[in-house]
C-alpha cells in the first residue's frame, strides 16, 4: 500500500525524522491560509499523487509571495498531473502539501528495503540525491553505499556512520545524518514498511538534516496491525477495477491487452498470460481467483474482466486440486448466464473431476469454446479474437 | 529414494484443529502411507484430545517426544505462524513446512535472522520449506500439504517451483506422459523464505532416484540465477526451465528499489537468459515443459 507524501512525513516526524514544516491541504484558500500559517517569504506548494517525478510534470512550484501561492495552488489543484509512473492519461491532483521553503546545501539519498536475497534489512544511501536512484544505479553504481541490518540488531552507529561518511556528509552534521538514519529504520521496522526512501535528504546551510521529500511502501500482509496507517489510503489513487476486485479476495491488475484471463494461482496466471502473448495476442489482465474459487467469485470476476471495453474475448484455465472441476465449471456457466457474455469464452480445465467439468459445458448450451492444454486454449481464443 | 521426505517420515500437524489444517490433514492421511505418517498435532488448548484420531499435543517439543516426529506442517493463521516455525526450530526438528499465506516479512525476517543465530551459536539447524508453498510429495509414499494427491504418480523426475498451480501443470504433463516423479517441491511465493530452488536442485543432485528436474520460477529476486549458476557448475542430470511473467508489468509487484538492489536481474527474460546460459533447457511454452524433459532422457 502505498501513501502520500504528506503522509510518509507525518509519519517520519512521528519517529523523529526532521522535515520541513508544512500543512495538507484539499483547496486553494486552504493554501494560502497554511502558507499564511507558515509565515517566512518563500512557499513550495506540491501536488500529492502517489507517482514520482511530480516536479518535471509541474506539480512542484517554488512561490515567493501569498499571491503566488494562490496562483500555483490554483494551477496545480485539480490539473491531470503526467509523470514517467503515471502513464500518459496522468493523475488528477485532489490534494496539495504547503510547506517552508528550505536551505539546500547539498541533496543526498536514503532508503531502507528488506532485502531477498541476505534476508536482512538493506540502508542504501547516496551522494547523488534528487535523482531517480535507478539512473545513479545504472551510471555510477559507485555512489551507492550499502549496509546490511540484521533485524535482531538493528541499525549500529558503526553501519550509519558508514553511511554517512560514505555520502560525504561533512564532519560536523555527521551525528545528525546518524541520528537521521537510526530513525529511518525504526521507523521502516515499526510500521511494517516494504520501502521507506528519502529523496533528498538535504543538508542545509546550518547544518540542519532534513527529509525533503519521502515516498513509503507497506506490507499488505502486515496492514491488520497498523489501523493509522490503513487510515492514509487514498482510494481515488488506486485502480477502481483492483479496488473492486479486491472486495471479493480476487487478485487482479488491468493490463493493454485484448484477451481476459481468469486462472487459478498467481504463477498459472503469469503463466497463461504469458502463454497468450506467446500465440499472437496480449493479455487483458491478470486475474488469480485464488483457491476457493465459488461461483460468487468466478462471477464478480467475469464482471470485473468485462468492465473493460478492450476486452474481445475470455481465457479461463483452471488447475482443479482440492478445487473441483465441476464446482468451477458450474460457476463459470452460472456467471455466462448473469453476465450475458458476448465475447468468445474458452475454458481449459484440468484435474479433480475434469471430465464431469467438461460434461457440464457442454451441457450448458452456452457457446463456450473448450481446451485440453495451455497452448491450445491460447490458440483457440487467439484465434477466435481475430 | 526421494528427497527431504519418505513413507517412514514422522509429522506433526501445528494448526491441525483449524479449518484448513483438519481438511488437508485428513487428505494427506488418505494419501499413500498417511495414516502412519502423520502422528501428532499441536494445540496448546486441546493437549490430551485426538483430531481425525490424531493425537493432540500442548507443543511441538511434547509431539516430538512422544512419537519421534521429525518433520512438522503448519497451518496456522498469518499472525501466529512465524511463531509456530520458531517453535518448530527450538524442537529441533529436521524440517518445518509452513503452508500458511499471509505472513507478515518482518515477521518471517526475524524468524529466519533467529534460525541463522541459532546454527551459527551451533544449535541444530531446521529446514524450512514456505512460507506460503502448497508443501511436498514423494509420490506413492507421502503427501504433507495442499496438493492434489492423485494427479502424481511414484517415478525419476523431480520437480521445484514457487508457485502451487504451476508446480500441479508440470506435474499433471509429466504424469499424463507417462513419467513419474521422485518429488514435487513448492517452495513458495514469499520473498523471504527456507529452502530456495539451489537448496532443492542440490538436493535432487545428490538424489540417486532422480534423472532429470524441471525448475519453476517467476518474476522477482535472485534465487532462478543463482540456482542456475550453481547448476551450470555441479548439476549432473537435465533441467527444464521456465519462468513464468514475461508479460508481467514491471513495478507492479515488485518496488523499484527492490529491484535495483537485487541486480536487475529478475525479469523473466533475463533469469530465462541466465538458465539458458547455464545449461537448462528452457521453454516459453509452459506446455511443453515435460515433452521438452522427455526429449531430454
Amino acid at each position: 500500500m502505498k501513501i502520500h507524501e504528506y503522509q510518509a512525513k507525518e509519519l517520519l516526524r512521528k519517529f523523529g525524522v526532521v522535515t520541513p514544516r508544512g500543512f495538507h491541504c484539499v483547496s486553494v484558500d486552504g493554501a494560502v491560509k497554511a502558507a499564511e500559517e507558515l509565515g517566512g517569504k518563500v512557499w513550495v506548494v506540491k501536488a500529492q499523487i502517489h507517482a514520482g517525478g511530480r516536479g518535471k510534470g509541474g506539480g512542484v512550484k517554488l512561490a515567493r509571495s501569498l499571491d503566488e501561492v494562490r496562483q500555483h495552488a490554483s494551477d496545480i489543484l485539480g490539473m491531470q498531473l503526467v509523470t514517467h509512473q503515471t502513464g500518459p492519461e496522468g493523475q488528477k491532483v485532489r490534494n496539495l502539501l504547503i510547506e517552508e521553503g528550505a536551505d539546500i546545501k547539498k541533496e543526498y539519498y536514503v532508503a531502507a528495503l528488506t532485502d531477498r536475497a541476505t534476508q536482512k534489512v538493506a540502508l542504501m544511501a547516496s551522494s547523488e540525491g534528487g535523482m531517480d536512484i535507478e539512473e545513479v544505479a545504472h551510471s555510477t553504481p559507485e555512489k551507492i553505499i550499502k549496509v546490511f541490518v540484521d533485524p535482531l540488531v538493528g541499525l549500529t552507529d558503526e553501519q550509519a556512520l558508514e553511511l554517512a561518511k560514505g555520502i560525504g556528509v561533512p564532519e560536523g552534521s555527521l551525528d545528525k545524518a546518524v541520528d537521521a538514519f537510526r530513525k529511518l529504520y525504526t521507523c521502516y521496522m515499526e510500521t511494517d514498511a516494504s520501502l521507506a526512501e528519502i529523496n533528498p535528504l538535504i543538508l542545509e546551510g546550518n547544518g540542519n538534516i532534513k527529509a525533503l521529500d519521502a515516498k513509503f511502501n507497506f506490507d499488505s500482509n502486515a496492514l491488520y496491525r497498523h489501523p493509522e496507517i490503513v487510515d492514509f489510503r487514498d482510494f481515488d489513487e488506486e485502480d477502481a477495477d483492483e479496488i473492486e476486485a479486491s472486495k471479493f479476495d480476487l487478485a487482479y491488475i488491468s493490463l493493454d491487452g485484448n484477451i481476459g484471463c481468469l486462472v487459478n494461482g498467481a504463477g498459472l496466471a503469469m503463466a497463461t498470460m504469458d502463454t497468450i502473448k506467446l500465440f499472437g495476442a496480449e493479455p487483458a489482465n491478470f486475474l488469480d481467483v485464488g483457491g476457493g474459487a465459488t461461483t460468487e467469485k468466478v462471477t464478480e470476476a467475469f464482471k470485473i474482466m468485462l468492465k473493460n471495453p478492450k476486452v474481445k474475448g475470455i481465457l479461463v484455465n483452471i488447475f482443479g486440486g482440492i478445487m473441483r472441476c465441476d464446482t468451477i465449471a458450474t460457476g463459470v456457466v452460472a456467471a455466462a448466464k448473469e453476465v450475458h457474455l458476448s465475447v468468445p469464452l474458452v475454458v481449459r480445465m484440468k484435474g479433480t473431476n475434469e471430465d464431469l467439468g467438461k460434461k457440464i459445458l457442454a451441457e450448458s448450451g452456452l457457446p463456450i469454446i473448450t481446451a485440453d492444454t495451455m497452448a491450445e486454449a491460447a490458440t483457440k481464443i487467439v484465434a477466435a479474437v481475430k | 529414494m526421494s528427497i527431504l521426505i519418505n513413507k517412514d517420515t514422522k509429522v506433526i500437524t501445528q494448526g491441525i484443529t483449524g479449518k484448513t489444517g483438519q481438511f488437508h490433514t485428513e487428505k494427506c492421511i488418505e494419501y499413500a502411507n498417511g495414516k502412519n505418517c502423520f502422528v501428532a498435532g499441536v494445540n496448546p488448548k486441546k493437549a490430551g484430545e485426538k483430531v481425525l484420531d490424531v493425537p493432540i499435543f500442548g507443543s511441538v517439543k511434547d509431539a516430538k517426544e512422544a512419537t519421534g516426529a521429525t518433520v512438522s506442517v503448519i497451518y496456522v493463521p498469518p499472525a501466529g505462524a512465524a511463531d509456530a516455525i520458531w517453535e518448530a526450530c527450538e524442537a529441533d526438528l529436521d524440517l518445518a513446512i509452513c503452508i500458511t499465506e499471509g505472513i507478515p516479512v518482518r515477521d518471517m525476517l526475524v524468524v529466519r535472522n533467529k534460525m541463522k543465530q541459532k546454527v551459527a551459536a551451533g544449535g541444530k539447524e531446521t529446514l524450512l520449506l514456505g512460507p506460503n508453498c502448497p508443501g511436498l510429495i514423494t509420490p506413492d509414499e507421502i503427501k504433507i500439504g495442499i496438493m492434489p494427491g492423485h494427479i502424481h504418480r511414484k517415478g525419476r523426475i523431480g520437480v521445484v517451483s514457487r508457485s502451487g498451480t504451476l508446480t500441479y501443470e508440470a506435474v499433471a504433463q509429466l504424469t499424463e506422459i507417462g513419467l513419474g516423479q521422485s518429488s514435487a517441491v513448492g517452495i513458495g511465493g514469499d520473498p523471504i523464505n527456507g529452502l530456495k530452488h539451489i537448496d532443492v536442485m542440490r538436493m535432487f543432485n545428490d538424489d540417486p532416484d532422480t534423472d532429470a528436474v524441471i525448475m519453476i520460477g517467476e518474476i522477482g529476486g535472485p534465487d532462478e540465477a543463482e540456482a542456475a549458476m550453481w547448476c551450470k557448475e555441479n548439476m549432473k542430470k537435465p533441467i527444464v526451465g521456465f519462468i513464468a511473467g514475461v508479460t508481467a508489468p514491471a513495478g507492479k509487484r515488485m518496488g523499484h528499489a527492490g529491484a535495483l538492489i537485487s541486480g536487475g536481474a529478475d525479469t523473466a527474460d533475463a533469469k530465462l537468459a541466465i538458465m539458458e546460459e547455464c545449461g537448462f533447457t528452457v521453454t516459453r511454452n509452459p506446455s511443453e515443459m515435460a515433452k521438452l524433459l522427455k526429449a531430454l532422457l
